[in-house]
């Protein structure tokens, strides 16, 4: 695997600033990537969530929060964001609230609001070149209904609603590329599990003002069936497999910040999940394998030339 | 900020909307466009380029959109103001039930305008009635005057700290939307200093004062105990709204009490409806009046908080009353019926209701039809019986109706037999 030097220029952040004790599932890689984005970000930042399995994160009396929070609706993450940018852009510039106090908005919402329910509003808001970072948490499903398939599942992924031999019948939607021809500022794609690649993304996305994407590819023991231990594992196979191709959209170019190389064959990330569990049992279903890993092949044939 | 009120001007109800946004010195205004509201928000827009007013307007990509907007930086701590009609505010269904939950005190007009299908651009009430129980307060307007003060006053009960609940306004397109009144403009100073400057409360987003808004609760308990305070303080909001009108007649030399009462002292008999299309009931009883009628009319202009008490004590040992209601709840009949209805139940000295369902998407309610409803009404108290409720329509409509169907049936028989 041949990868860029990881050019962070200083040590992690050792602690961490969201509170310990939530409710979400042991393992949780939206959990996860959440950490590492806070703790990158700060306590000067505002998250305004969409429905979600994150939403659950602050339940009344109890936050893990440092900074402030303000859950929304399914749809109206980026609107609710719309309005608390604008409304401290008001008072900044009006006096009424001294400029320390300003806040990073954030929207924070899983893929089902990001790519669905939700990209009217974030099309728009990225239209309208709203200052705020946009952090999805892809578990490529609902996964606070109990994981039935979203825009973002992938092929021959069993769900909750696709649970037939053949698993999905659709194709994950590219929401990096929804992103990126809407010029955004910037939009990237990471994973909790690959955390020096991470860091870099957050740290350039938090230097720049206007509409930014952070994409994380978020697995998920609950829904994608795996023990909860292997989040990091199952999280560095996407990359290395070829699944989640790590990129970042800047300057209007997309460049892709981790090559894998070799690249590993997608069963060894396939296997490894419950929801691919009926490509290889009771038969192995050669010809969804060799499409899932010719559609790979594609992709990087097509970015690396 | 240059604001140079005229004094006495023909506004729509459209601009007197706008320009009560103004006066009240709103920091910010999310919109979408929809007939008949547009006006306002062009309104706005056309003030705001011009610098005559400091003001942020961004224009959304929907209504559900807009609304989240505009009660998220109404919890960050500025003065919110948006409308919409119709079929915007039920798209924006959920976020209202929301933004009220976080209680975000901002004030949003509302053209009243038929909701589809079948579509149409005129009004009746049952778009806002779709919003009754979303937790914003509801004042309804008869006049471009009222739209003005109404926004006001809206501002004023929304930010009380007893109340903190948002508030539409609603004008009915159309009749007040685009029709030019006579509008009384305060002096700018007077009106700022009655709406006074935005309170945030606790309410607010900064680094050193963090909160969470809209957090989940888990189980009932929490769940009960946060709706009812919203039901206490939309309940408040009542006296709350009587000592604020109270202040505006000082001020202004204009009472708008939470019901109107109409000729109602001697009154045997009383028309019971909102809107502008009351000012229609007003006329009527001033005809039935000078032919000998005992008839009055009584106008709530608060829906929500309902004034039960008040209209108790005014139609107590009236005959009967004829409720009419520009909206229909289907399968069930007139909204304003079953509420009055309820808010009457088991009085001793409880008038007889006789419901009416008229003037749906903008049809006109003609002085005729209140003549011959005070007979109906005149009636059913020598009965001691209401008849059933009835839509107020006409032989000739059918008539109209019954050709539109012809029209469209025989297309249909030519197009299926055209080869
Ligand atoms: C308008 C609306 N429809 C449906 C729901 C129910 N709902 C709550 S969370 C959720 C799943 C969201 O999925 P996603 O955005 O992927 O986030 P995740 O649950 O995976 O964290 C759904 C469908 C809702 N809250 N609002
Ligand atoms: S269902 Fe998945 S995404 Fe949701 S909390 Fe559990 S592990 Fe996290």
């Amino acid at each position: 695997m041949s990868e860029k030097k990881p050019s962070f220029p200083r040590p992690l952040p050792s602690t961490h600033l969201l509170g310990t004790g939530t409710p979400m599932c042991a393992g949780c890689g939206g959990l996860q990537v959440l950490h590492e984005i806070y703790d990158l970000l700060g306590p000067k930042t505002v998250f305004v969530n969409a429905a979600g399995c994150l939403t659950l994160l602050a339940v009344y009396p109890f936050t893990p929060f440092r900074g402030g929070w303000l859950y929304t609706a399914m749809a109206a993450a980026p609107a609710g964001a719309q309005g608390v940018r604008d409304a401290l852009d008001i008072l900044i510039s009006q006096g009424r609230l001294p400029p320390e106090e300003n806040l990073e908005v954030v929207a924070l919402t899983g893929d089902g609001a990001a790519y669905g329910m939700g990209l009217s509003a974030t099309s728009s808001a990225i239209e309208r070149g709203l200052d705020f970072l946009y952090l999805c948490y892809d578990n490529e499903g609902f996964g606070n209904t109990g994981q039935q398939y979203s825009e973002a599942t992938p092929h021959a992924a069993r769900t909750a609603t696709s649970g037939g031999p053949r698993g999905f019948f659709g194709y994950k939607k590219d929401l990096f590329a929804i992103w990126a021809a809407h010029r955004p500022v910037y939009a990237a794609t990471v994973v909790g599990a690959e955390i020096m690649d991470l860091a870099r993304k957050v740290e350039k996305a938090k230097g720049l003002k206007g509409p930014r994407l952070i994409l994380a590819l978020a697995p998920c023991p609950t829904g994608w069936d795996f023990d909860p231990k292997e989040t990091v594992e199952i999280g560095r196979l996407a990359v290395k497999t070829g699944i989640w191709p790590l990129k970042e959209y800047v300057d209007g170019r997309v460049v892709h910040t981790k090559i894998p190389h070799p690249r590993l064959p997608v069963e060894e990330y396939l296997r490894r999940q419950g929801r691919f569990a009926h490509l290889f049992q009771p038969v192995r279903q050669e010809e969804l394998l060799r499409e899932l890993q010719a559609q790979v092949a594609a992709y990087w044939a097509q970015v690396t030339g | 900020m240059k604001v140079t009120a005229p004094g006495r001007a023909l506004l729509t109800g459209n601009a007197a909307a706008a320009w009560a946004a103004r006066l009240a010195r709103v920091d910010y205004v999310p919109a979408f466009p929809i007939t008949p509201q547009t006006e306002i928000i062009e309104t706005l827009t056309g003030w705001i380029d011009a610098g005559e007013l400091d003001c942020r307007l961004v224009t959304m990509e929907s209504e559900h959109a807009m609304v989240a907007a505009a009660g998220a930086a109404a919890v960050t701590g500025v003065r919110v103001f948006t409308a919409t009609s119709s079929q915007g505010l039920l798209y924006a269904l959920e976020m209202l039930y929301a933004v009220a939950g976080w209680r975000a005190p901002l004030v949003l007009v509302n053209v009243s305008r038929g909701l589809a299908a079948p579509i149409t651009l005129e009004p009746d009430h049952n778009d806002v009635l779709a919003a009754r129980d979303t937790g914003f307060l509801q004042i309804h307007c008869a006049t471009c005057q009222e739209v003005l003060d109404s926004v006001l006053l809206a501002f004023r009960l929304a930010e009380d700290r007893r109340v903190r609940l948002p508030v539409i306004v609603n004008q009915d397109g159309f009749y007040l939307s685009f029709t030019r009144e006579p509008v009384e403009l305060p002096h700018p100073e007077t009106a700022a200093g009655f709406v006074g400057p935005f309170d945030p409360g606790s309410l607010r987003f900064t680094a050193s004062a963090p909160i969470s808004q809209g957090v989940a609760v888990l189980g009932g308990g929490p769940y009960s105990y946060f709706r009812y305070e919203m039901h206490l303080a939309a309940q408040a909001a009542l006296s709350v709204y009587d000592e604020i009108a109270a202040e505006f007649a000082t001020k202004f030399g204009r009472h708008h009490p939470a019901v109107e009462a109409y000729r109602l002292e001697d009154a045997e008999f009383a028309f019971y409806m909102m809107g502008s299309f009351a000012t229609r009931a007003q006329e009527a009883v001033d005809c039935l009046r000078q032919a000998g009628w005992r008839i009055g009319l009584v106008r709530p202009r608060l829906l929500r908080p309902l004034p039960d008490a008040r209209l108790r004590e005014l139609l107590a040992g009236k005959k009967a009353v004829a409720v009419i209601d520009q909206n229909l709840s289907l399968g069930k009949g007139g909204v304003l019926f079953a509420e009055l209805a309820s808010a009457l139940y088991g009085q001793p000295q409880a008038p007889l209701l006789v419901s009416f369902v008229g003037g749906l998407g903008g049809r006109d309610l003609p002085p005729e039809e209140f003549f011959a409803m005070a007979e109906v009404l005149k009636a059913a108290a020598q009965e001691g019986v209401a008849p059933p409720p009835r839509l107020l329509f006409t032989a000739e409509e059918l008539a109209e109706v019954q050709k539109l169907r012809a029209i469209a049936g025989a297309e249909r028989a030519r197009l299926k037999e055209a080869p």
